[in-house]
């Protein structure tokens, strides 16, 4: 069997600065994957990449058995493959139902959007309380879950999230990681950018590690917990 | 002639002129951050090809209520080729580039713009005769003619059918999205670039909207014409606050009222005797610019950009 995302020696550049440097992973559908690692290691240039933002300089990706090389980016959700970016990227002067609206924009089935708007603000209740409210004036934790919540409207095949805790406080950070285990739960496959290691690797089927451009390492989350020099890098040990 | 109620109607309806223009500067300023300085002279082009539909294309002495339509489709369509024209071959190719580059491409297309109508229209080295809608009707003390009625027409049904656009229409969801963050509507799956062809296409129209009311009203048109409506309606749209739709349409009547009465009234006051009439118009125009962007940078319905997350 095939992965649902496949990426060969995936290469990417910002002019002459090679920010991922050939890494090579693959997503099984149904599995959370995380990629961990500090600031600069290529996490979110690598999502950026799948997602069309920018274009690779060399590998493969294959999403669902199609080659997305060359694909552009607005084509890329109607594959099945849906990306909140990191730093929330809210439409921040649309209310939250347009915000969640425009998540579905390439879908045609009026029901079947309203029934998952209303799916939406059963995950987060806070977004169906403020529904009229304009994006921008939501706290960082409930634009957070506005972008998981509108990425989630398409009815992606693979839901990439991008360092969804950043900037959150502790209680925040913990709600937006039970729904991530949530939606893992009922089938949703995810591939997850964080920095908070720990909390992402506890629910990860698989994890890599990325340090300036490459995959250092790669195991299921759990072996990655245990890893001696995962825990002193990324976990916070001596 | 020289009443309150007749300059004040003079002014509303030079402003919703102004306006017209203005809506081109603002959507492609809301969606681009670009300033299309060659917007005046798409606005030029629009009335030329409006011009060429009545001389050229309809039979001699077509009745005005058939004719104006049919020129209205043909500046429509001059102004919005131009318009979506420059923005494929012109900006598109510097995207990327330093916000420099762009710049002088417009003003650069601008010139062009002039000395093509200028050397190859017929007889365009000159003001043109343009046919005029100069029936009057008396509104109390305020006297009007069928241009001036034309003019607020179709300013207030252009804007009301933009704002319904772009508040009601999936496409105009789009549109603000793409505003308020194009990368983010790429992921929604929102192709960028319709959106910003669409964008030019909707200012050439209204351009062309605002080119044809100014040729029945004036009577005239030349390909200089552009330069400085084009400056006014910049103006109006940085007065009411660049990017804003409601805030092109404010700035243009507040910009239109202003110079209007300025130009009239300001010699009355004791030591501006020098300073009154036509001529100096325009110099209340700018002041009034300047004066804003002291008090109030982000224009009359300006959002401060911080909100920009």
């Amino acid at each position: 069997m095939t992965a649902l995302l496949e990426v060969e020696d995936l290469r990417v550049s910002y002019g002459k600065i090679e920010a991922v440097k050939g890494i090579s992973f693959s997503v099984e559908a149904g599995q959370v994957v995380t990629l961990i690692g500090t600031n600069g290691a290529g996490k979110t240039t690598t999502l950026r990449t799948l997602s069309g933002l920018l274009q690779p300089t060399a590998g493969k990706i294959l999403f669902d058995g199609k080659p997305l090389n060359g694909v552009p980016a607005h084509k890329i959700v109607s594959l099945g493959l849906a990306h909140s970016p990191e730093g929330r990227h809210i439409f921040p002067r649309l209310s939250i139902f347009e915000n969640l609206q425009l998540g579905a924009f390439l879908r045609k089935d009026k029901e079947g959007i309203e029934k998952d708007i209303q799916r939406a603000y059963e995950l987060f209740p806070i977004l169906g309380e403020r529904r009229n409210q304009a994006a921008g004036t939501l706290s960082g934790g409930e634009q957070q879950m506005l972008a998981m919540g509108r990425a989630l409207m398409s009815q992606p095949k693979l839901l990439m999230l991008d360092e969804p805790s950043m900037g959150l406080s502790p209680i925040m950070m913990q709600k937006i990681m039970a729904t991530i285990s949530e939606l893992k739960s009922t089938g949703t496959t995810i591939l997850l950018v964080e920095q908070n290691a720990q909390a992402a690797l506890s629910l990860a089927d698989q994890g890599h590690v990325m340090e300036v451009g490459n995959i250092v390492l790669s195991g299921t989350g759990q072996d990655l917990i245990h890893d001696e020099s995962v825990r002193k890098a990324y976990l916070g040990e001596d | 002639m020289n009443t309150l109620p007749q300059q004040l109607a003079n002014g509303l309806l030079l402003g919703s002129m102004y306006g017209l223009i203005a809506i081109g500067y603002t959507m492609v300023y809301g969606i681009v951050q670009l300033i299309n300085f060659a917007h005046g002279e798409i606005f030029m082009t629009g009335a030329f090809g409006a011009l060429t539909v009545y001389f050229y294309v309809l039979p001699d002495n077509t009745a005005m209520i058939v004719a104006v339509p049919l020129m209205l489709i043909g500046g429509a369509l001059v102004a919005i080729l131009i318009a979506v024209g420059a923005e494929r071959f012109a900006y598109r190719p510097l995207r990327g580039a330093p916000r420099l580059a762009p710049l002088i491409t417009a003003i650069g297309l601008s010139l062009a713009l002039q000395e093509v109508v200028r050397n190859f229209y017929p007889d365009a080295d000159r003001a043109r005769a343009f046919p005029g809608l100069d029936a009057t009707h008396d509104i109390g003390s305020v006297t009007i003619k069928d241009a001036d009625i034309f003019l607020v027409v179709a300013a207030i049904v252009c804007m009301s059918g933009l704002a319904l656009f772009v508040r009601r229409s999936r496409t105009g969801r789009a549109m603000q999205a793409t505003a308020q963050d194009p990368d983010t509507a790429q992921l929604m799956g929102i192709d960028t670039n319709r959106i910003i062809v669409i964008a030019f296409a909707i200012g050439g129209f209204f351009a062309a909207v605002a080119a044809v009311a100014y040729g029945l009203k004036y009577g005239n048109v030349d390909y200089r014409m552009g330069f400085l409506m084009g400056l006014k309606a910049f103006t109006a749209a940085v007065l009411g606050g660049i990017g804003n739709i409601y805030g092109a349409m404010l700035g243009g009547i507040v910009l239109g009222v202003a110079e209007t009465l300025a130009s009239a009234y300001i010699d009355g006051i004791p030591g501006m005797q020098q300073l009154g009439g036509q001529g100096w118009a325009n110099v209340w125009a700018f002041c009034l610019l300047i004066i804003v962007l002291l008090v109030r940078p982000q224009g009359l319905l300006g959002e401060r950009v911080a909100d920009r997350a």
